[in-house]
């Protein structure tokens, strides 16, 4: 090569995407996608965020999907679920929290309406599994196995499926159209269940099945040491809403005028509810600690409240005579949080009393298999793969747990599920690392702005009959548009637009991808992303 | 007023008859009128501005358009010879001339029967001191240019000098604190935006790097309009303000959040505020995390430089309206 150059030399103009400035960086922005707080506290583990994108595009349908991937409930939980996902949520910090509860409702119901179906199973394992006891446990687990490809066949004791979703919560919550609809699902995938077959004998059932789970709940009511002389009416919660949902008409339950409830749970005050749509004029909760420590959902005291039940707390029961209940007041000290006898009397009159103090396992069923053992507190125990002491009994719901709610009960559902399949497959369980957890902090909260919650309306009138709440479309979308989407890409294209080096590629399908030829790393993507989906990280 | 995403839906606007919905930022066929590989520093809130303003210009004329530029870091981080990250018509000619040559191309488009807008640019050195004079004849002969200033506040490409848009107490290397001298003169600089409304001129708005959906809107009302139109965009330099390359815009929003730096339009004379604030911060939490402020914070703080800097940003919540027409001083 034996050129003569001129004087100077040229040299062809060439474009600056020669320049490879990625050369530069020592940070490198990634996208990830992080846990958002709502699904990390959901016991069963629904993507919350996820579902509410789809619906805040109006695909109702893809919402539902996503929901019943870990809850074959929506309708149902949508009703009675104390939704521990709105404390956490991010956007508490900026105006309200999203009301995931009443837009799983309202995706629950058009699921209903519209007579969605689950998608059909895989094929058969040729495994069969017993779950004994219908609740919202052993439906799950159903559901799950059946999923998995198992023969599942479920027995129930008592005359109607549905566990404490049918017998534990009054129909003014939870009407019975909503829980049939839902269960008819269930049974549609091939899942069998008997009513009124209570299994007595469970080694028989041992040689029959390849697998069995208990979740045969918490039953029995705990009777309080209280004095209780002839004369007096006395009903259990349990046994009352019981009669409730076995005899149609509810003339047969006679409560009287006034009413007094004893315990602070969410049975007291479903009771409580209850007795005033009896025909109650005045109802008395009594319990014996101070009104912050009960253990019943804010907003159900909130409602019993606005309904106008009095809540008695700091007092126990003494001994009911007749229409005259002697208590007892307490003392409570802030600091220890130790509660002692004041020794003062007080009395009020009732022409009945429920109590409602909490359940406990019956065991019987379970008194002569060796290898399964009662645990302290009353429940059954089982290993961290949901296993009893005997192997292929699987056990979870109200009778393995001191927390007893029907989202803890799906969550055992679908958890034993997996580990009765691995357990029948003879393989492992897959532990899934989790993503971090997305706090406030990681927000860019500037790109927010603030649009009022929809709540339901406040209660207009004391009826048996459940409150409608019809959300439009559109208010479904504007409510769900609320997710902040914490750690998960909502496509707002901060990073595309406020990248100076035009290193951020949108591909025609809408996805975003760093392109690091050019991308300096100076990290404004990461900064300026609301919802922290993009990490910068160290250059290797 | 919160700050739109780029990819939502774009802010309403009164003043303009522009119909404009989505962001050009957002969309995959944006020009990038200056492309990838450009040698601005990490984090350049100019080279970010230039291409929002262009882009929407490009978007807006369908591609008709040529940009004269000033001498200035935009102009030499974008062309080193023989690579250039230009994806339209530019020239470059003197750091003190861009506005005259932007009048003779205008000319020639006009006695050429070309419908092509002109559109020139520079930084705050080009505009408020070397071009001023310059800039001020086409704004009086109304030629029908858009002149968009990137105010960086300082002459950042030789290496931090102060202009005279550089705010008062700050640092530069030519105005370093030193005992008692606090960084530059409290009382100095001159307020390009309203020179500009002074001479009259069809159109003059302010616009910011962190509100590009009202960048974008502003750059698209004013193209059309004939005569000499002016934008003033504010643009965080991370070297020259000694901030982290990351917060670029984060500052350019905490400027306007405190009120230092107002958005709003004039358009015929009548003055629209373009974004009231929603939530008005302190001045200390927009100059705190700047490096060229530092000397006012820590050991030796100065509180008097604070509040009277702070006195600059409520006299212009008031002027300017920025909590709104119906706010309490």
């Amino acid at each position: 090569m034996n050129k003569n150059y001129p004087f100077a030399t040229v040299l062809a103009a060439t474009t600056s995407l020669r320049n490879k400035t990625g050369s530069w960086r020592t940070m490198c922005p990634h996208y990830v996608n992080l846990m958002p707080p709502c699904n990390a506290v959901c016991p069963a583990g629904e993507n919350v965020q996820q579902w509410l994108s789809f619906a805040q595009k109006g695909h109702f349908r893809q919402a539902w999907n996503v929901i019943v991937q870990n809850n074959p409930f929506p309708a149902i939980m949508g009703r009675i679920c104390y939704h521990t996902c709105e404390k956490v949520c991010n956007r508490l910090h900026l105006d309200e929290a999203v009301n995931i509860n009443l837009l799983e409702r309202a995706i629950g119901d058009i699921a209903i309406s519209h007579g969605w179906k689950f998608e059909s199973v895989i094929p058969a394992t040729g495994k069969k599994v017993l779950i004994v006891g219908s609740g919202p446990s052993g439906l799950a687990a159903s559901y799950f196995l059946r999923k998995l490809g198992h023969e599942v066949e479920i027995k129930e004791a008592h005359a109607l499926v549905g566990g404490m979703m049918r017998y534990g919560v009054p129909r003014f919550r939870l009407p019975d159209s909503i829980i049939d609809a839902e269960i008819r699902r269930i049974t549609d995938l091939g899942v069998k269940i008997s009513c009124n077959s209570r299994v007595g004998n469970l080694k028989s059932e041992m040689n029959k099945f390849d697998a069995i789970y208990l979740s045969i709940g918490a039953s029995k009511p705990t009777k309080p040491d209280v004095e209780v002389r002839p004369g007096s009416t006395i009903i259990d919660a349990v046994d009352l809403f019981k009669r409730l949902t076995n005899e149609q008409s509810h003339s047969s339950v006679e409560l009287g005028k006034r009413v007094a409830v004893y315990g602070g749970g969410n049975t007291a005050i479903d009771a409580a509810r209850m007795a005033l749509r009896l025909g109650a004029e005045k109802v008395n909760i009594i319990y014996r600690r101070t009104l912050n420590s009960m253990p019943a959902h804010e907003m159900e005291i909130h409602e019993a409240l606005s309904e106008g039940i009095k809540i008695l707390c700091l007092r126990t029961i003494k001994s009911v005579d007749h229409k005259e209940i002697l208590m007892e007041k307490m003392n409570y000290d802030e600091e220890s949080g130790i509660l002692t006898k004041s020794g003062e009397e007080e009395t009020v009159t009732a022409d009945s009393v429920i109590f409602a103090i909490g359940q406990f396992v019956d065991d019987s069923i379970i008194k002569n298999i060796d290898g399964i053992a009662m645990a302290d507190g009353g429940i059954i125990g089982v290993n961290e793969c949901m296993m009893t002491g005997a192997r292929g009994i699987f056990a979870g719901g109200d009778a393995i747990s001191a927390k007893r709610t029907a989202t803890i009960a799906i969550a055992h559902g679908k958890k034993s599920a997996h580990y009765i399949d691995a357990y029948l497959s003879g393989k492992e369980v897959e532990q899934k690392q989790k993503p971090d957890i997305v706090n406030f902090k990681k927000l860019n909260t500037n790109y927010y702005p603030k649009i009022p919650r929809i709540n339901l309306l406040p209660a207009a009138s004391i009826s048996l009959e459940e409150r409608t709440v019809a959300l439009t479309e559109k208010e479904i979308i504007v409510e769900s548009s609320r997710c902040l989407s914490c750690g998960n890409c909502f496509h707002c294209y901060n990073c595309y637009g406020y990248c100076p080096e035009n290193a951020i590629k949108k591909l025609p399908d809408g996805s975003l991808e760093v392109d690091l030829n050019y991308c300096k790393g100076c990290g404004i993507c990461a900064v300026e992303c609301p919802c922290g989906a993009i990490k910068m990280m160290q250059e290797k | 007023m919160s700050y739109p995403t780029i990819g939502g839906p774009a802010a309403e606007k009164k003043n303009t008859n522009v119909a404009h919905d989505v962001c050009v930022q957002s969309q995959i066929d944006r020009r990038n009128t200056i492309t990838s590989g450009h040698r601005a520093c990490q984090g350049c809130g100019e080279a970010l501005a230039a291409r929002c303003v262009l882009d929407a210009a490009y978007s807006a004329t369908n591609g008709n358009i040529v940009v004269v530029n000033a001498t200035g870091c935009l102009e030499v981080f974008s062309c080193v010879y023989p690579e250039n990250a230009w994806n339209i018509p530019w020239l470059h000619s003197l750091f003190a001339n861009a506005p005259s040559v932007a009048s003779g191309v205008a000319a020639a488009m006009h006695v050429s029967g070309k419908s092509t807008r002109v559109i020139a640019q520079g930084g705050d050195g080009a505009t408020t001191d070397i071009g001023m004079g310059a800039l001020s004849g086409m704004f009086d002969r109304n030629d029908d240019v858009l002149y968009v200033c990137y105010d960086n506040q300082a002459y950042m490409n030789t290496g931090v000098q102060r202009s005279s848009s550089t705010p008062p107490m700050a640092r530069t290397a030519t105005t370093f604190p030193v005992g008692s001298y606090l960084g530059n003169d409290a009382k100095s600089g001159k307020n390009l935006p309203e020179i500009a409304i002074a001479h009259n001129i069809p159109y003059v708005a302010t616009a910011s790097v962190a509100h590009v959906t009202d960048l974008e809107q502003k750059v698209m009302a004013a193209i059309h309009i004939r005569g000499a139109r002016y934008i003033h965009v504010h643009v965080p330099c991370p070297l020259g303000w000694g901030i982290k390359t990351s917060e670029t815009i984060k500052i350019a929003r905490l400027a306007i959040d405190c009120g230092l730096f107002p958005l709003f339009e004039v358009v015929n004379g009548a003055m629209t505020t373009s974004f009231t604030i929603e939530n008005l911060v302190p001045v200390e939490e927009y100059l705190k995390p700047q490096r060229r402020f530092a000397h006012l914070f820590g050991k030796n703080a100065v509180p008097d430089a604070i509040a009277h800097i702070q006195k600059l940003a409520d006299e212009n919540i008031k002027r300017y309206k920025l909590l709104g027409e119906n706010a309490h001083e």
